[in-house]
């Protein structure tokens, strides 16, 4: 059985006549502990197929099982991620992870709960920030108190909707290999979306294009075959992660070009021409107005050179 | 060296000198006493007081510090109803501000919160709002002393009894008042980012926790905005309540000494409204800065 079942899964979004469909067909299976990244376009409908893994929308057809169940609104069983962190920015770290665990804890002791919230924080490297309210983190501190909160939860999957993408290139890539180091350590079943192929290759087990919408749907899954772990230095002289990332951008790129149809058209000029200034402007005798192509004469004119 | 100075002083010095150019504008225009004596017509010396100048009737600066100094350096003389000190008629006037504030914003708060949370709720009342919102506290008082025509409230625990124009007084501070407060907390419940719903959401908070846990935390600034505006504008109908209805405090003190041809203690009271007024609204500042998130 797979941890997450997506079937056949579309999505549109307005009212009848100007409807775009974003999603359509979109079937995935992903199997427990399995890393999976989902890579497309920007504007593709990315974060519109989060929200239906996370059940903040539903689905206009199809079916989205978790562990073998329909799913049923948002829960806290899947850990989500934000691009914008969405942290309530009242709250300090602390408090912010600690909502979600009273929350979702409620039979645990308060001991068990504070240590359990202290263990996220430290497990991000935030313990000397736990007091502080985003406001004062830089994003990529809050991006990891989001991952926290995300895995304080215990959720079964983990969904990670751009999460790096608001950041600089070298807290980009620091925060990859966290992520990377946790993923490894917690054992977890997660879905990156992203649109960075070097990411998606360096994390994922199995990297799944996403085509360019309206209308997007899932490409065949290209699974990474680099050994772990995988060393950030190494990866970039690696043949196969060369090759790998040319057959990702291929097939995002093939798939734009398939939609291009050439299609003749038959393009009509206006027939007016503009009216001739020089022409004095008169009521009675309408030499001055616009005249039609058709009216065109060759005539002759004095020019002083 | 000098201009430093000068810079760091800046904060005193600039608004004495605008002071300083408003009084001289004002003893410009105010008038003077001119005594002029004459003999009448059996030969007696008669002095004739007039006053001349651009507003002959304008008591100049030193005449209204003259006849205000007793309210003022006396501030907490009570030498009848309608001639106290002007603190003692300042906190008069304050107290009845707050009670009319304090309901203003137990009624606008929920009714912003329903506004802003519920399109139905939106649709059907938002026309009323708009219209009942431009209209003026002496338009409101005459329908409070209607509406409370003979009604005389007495709290038991505290021994305080409101007379029907106490009531009246109220009402019409309370509902001219609450519109900030309302249409600042449908504002800001609008503009709750939908992260923090969604965060809501996926805990699966339930509607009391998402209300109190999310939406009112993220909703206070702009609250605190709307009660700030709020109690400006309370602060403004004061003066029009008590006119009308005769009440002690720095507005009925005002139309009263109008009344007895008291000048200078118009401009008293004008003052009076005027530093509270800053005050009040210093003050709410500093609560709003503390409220201020992200």
């Amino acid at each position: 059985m797979f941890l997450l079942e997506v079937k056949n899964v579309s999505k549109g979004f307005g009212p009848k006549g100007k409807r775009t469909e974003v999603l359509e067909d979109i079937t995935l299976e992903i199997e427990q502990g399995e890393f999976v990244a989902i890579i497309g376009y920007s504007g593709a409908g990315k974060t519109t197929l989060m929200s239906l893994f996370a059940g903040l929308i539903k689905p206009d057809s199809g079916s989205i099982k978790l562990n073998g169940k329909d799913m049923n609104g948002p829960g806290p069983d899947r850990g989500i991620v934000f691009q914008n962190y969405s942290l309530l920015p009242w709250l300090t770290v602390y408090e912010n992870i600690s909502l979600a665990v009273d929350q979702v804890f409620p039979q645990w002791t308060p001991e068990r709960r504070r240590e359990h919230i202290e263990k996220q924080i430290a497990m991000v490297n935030l313990t000397p920030a736990r007091n502080k309210i985003p406001r004062e983190l830089s994003g990529g501190m809050r991006q990891r108190v989001s991952v926290a909160r995300a895995l304080a939860l215990k959720p079964d999957i983990l969904l990670l909707d751009e999460p790096l993408s608001a950041l600089d290139a070298l807290t980009r890539a620091n925060l990859q290999d966290e992520i990377n180091r946790i993923c490894q350590e917690e054992k977890k079943t997660v879905i990156l979306i992203t649109n960075n192929p070097d990411e998606a290759i360096l994390l994922a087990d199995r990297v799944i294009p996403l085509t360019a919408g309206p209308r997007a749907t899932l490409g065949p899954s290209i699974p990474v075959t680099i050994p772990r772990p995988r060393s950030r230095a190494l990866i970039n002289e690696s043949y196969d992660f060369k090759t790998m990332r040319n057959e990702v951008i291929d097939y995002l790129l093939m798939a734009t070009d398939k939609r291009k149809v050439a299609m003749s058209k038959k393009l009509v000029l206006p027939d007016l021409l503009p009216e001739d200034l020089n022409e004095p402007r008169s009521l009675i005798s309408a030499k001055r107005r616009p005249r039609r192509r058709s009216e065109q004469r060759r005539e002759t004119v004095e020019v002083t050179i | 060296m000098n201009e430093s100075i000068i810079k760091k002083t800046d904060w005193l010095i600039l608004p004495v000198v605008g002071i300083a150019v408003c009084i001289l504008i004002w003893s410009l225009i105010a008038g003077k006493e001119v005594r002029k004596e004459t003999l009448d017509d059996f030969g007696d010396k008669v002095t004739k007081v007039q006053r001349v100048g651009v507003s002959a009737d304008l008591p100049s600066p030193a005449e209204t510090w003259d006849k205000s100094k007793p309210y003022i350096l006396d501030p907490f003389a009570k030498r009848g109803e309608l001639d106290q000190g002007i603190l003692n008629f300042t906190w008069l006037s304050l107290k009845l501000v707050a009670q009319g504030y304090l309901i203003a914003l137990l009624v606008g708060t929920p009714i912003g919160f329903f506004l802003g949370l519920s399109k139905t709720f939106s649709k059907m009342f938002d026309p009323i709002f708009q219209v009942l919102r431009p209209v003026s506290p002496l338009a409101w008082l005459p329908l409070g002393m209607v509406l409370f025509l003979g009604a005389k409230l007495t709290i038991p625990g505290l021994g305080v009894t409101y007379s029907a124009s106490d009531l009246a007084a109220i009402f019409t501070i309370a509902i001219c008042s609450m519109w900030p407060t309302v249409l600042n907390t449908a504002v800001g419940v609008r503009a709750i980012p939908q992260d923090y719903l969604n965060v809501a959401k996926v805990l699966r908070l339930s509607k009391t926790k998402t209300l109190f846990k999310v939406l009112l935390p993220a909703t206070l600034p702009y609250m605190f905005t709307g009660f700030r505006l709020s109690l400006g504008i309370a602060w403004l109908v004061i003066v029009a309540a008590e006119m009308l209805t005769g009440k002690p405090g720095v507005g009925g003190f005002l139309w009263q000494q109008y009344n007895a041809l008291s000048y200078a203690h118009i401009i008293l009271c004008i003052l009076t409204i005027g530093i509270v007024g800053f005050v009040l609204d210093r003050l709410m500042s500093l609560v709003e800065a503390q409220f201020k998130t992200a």
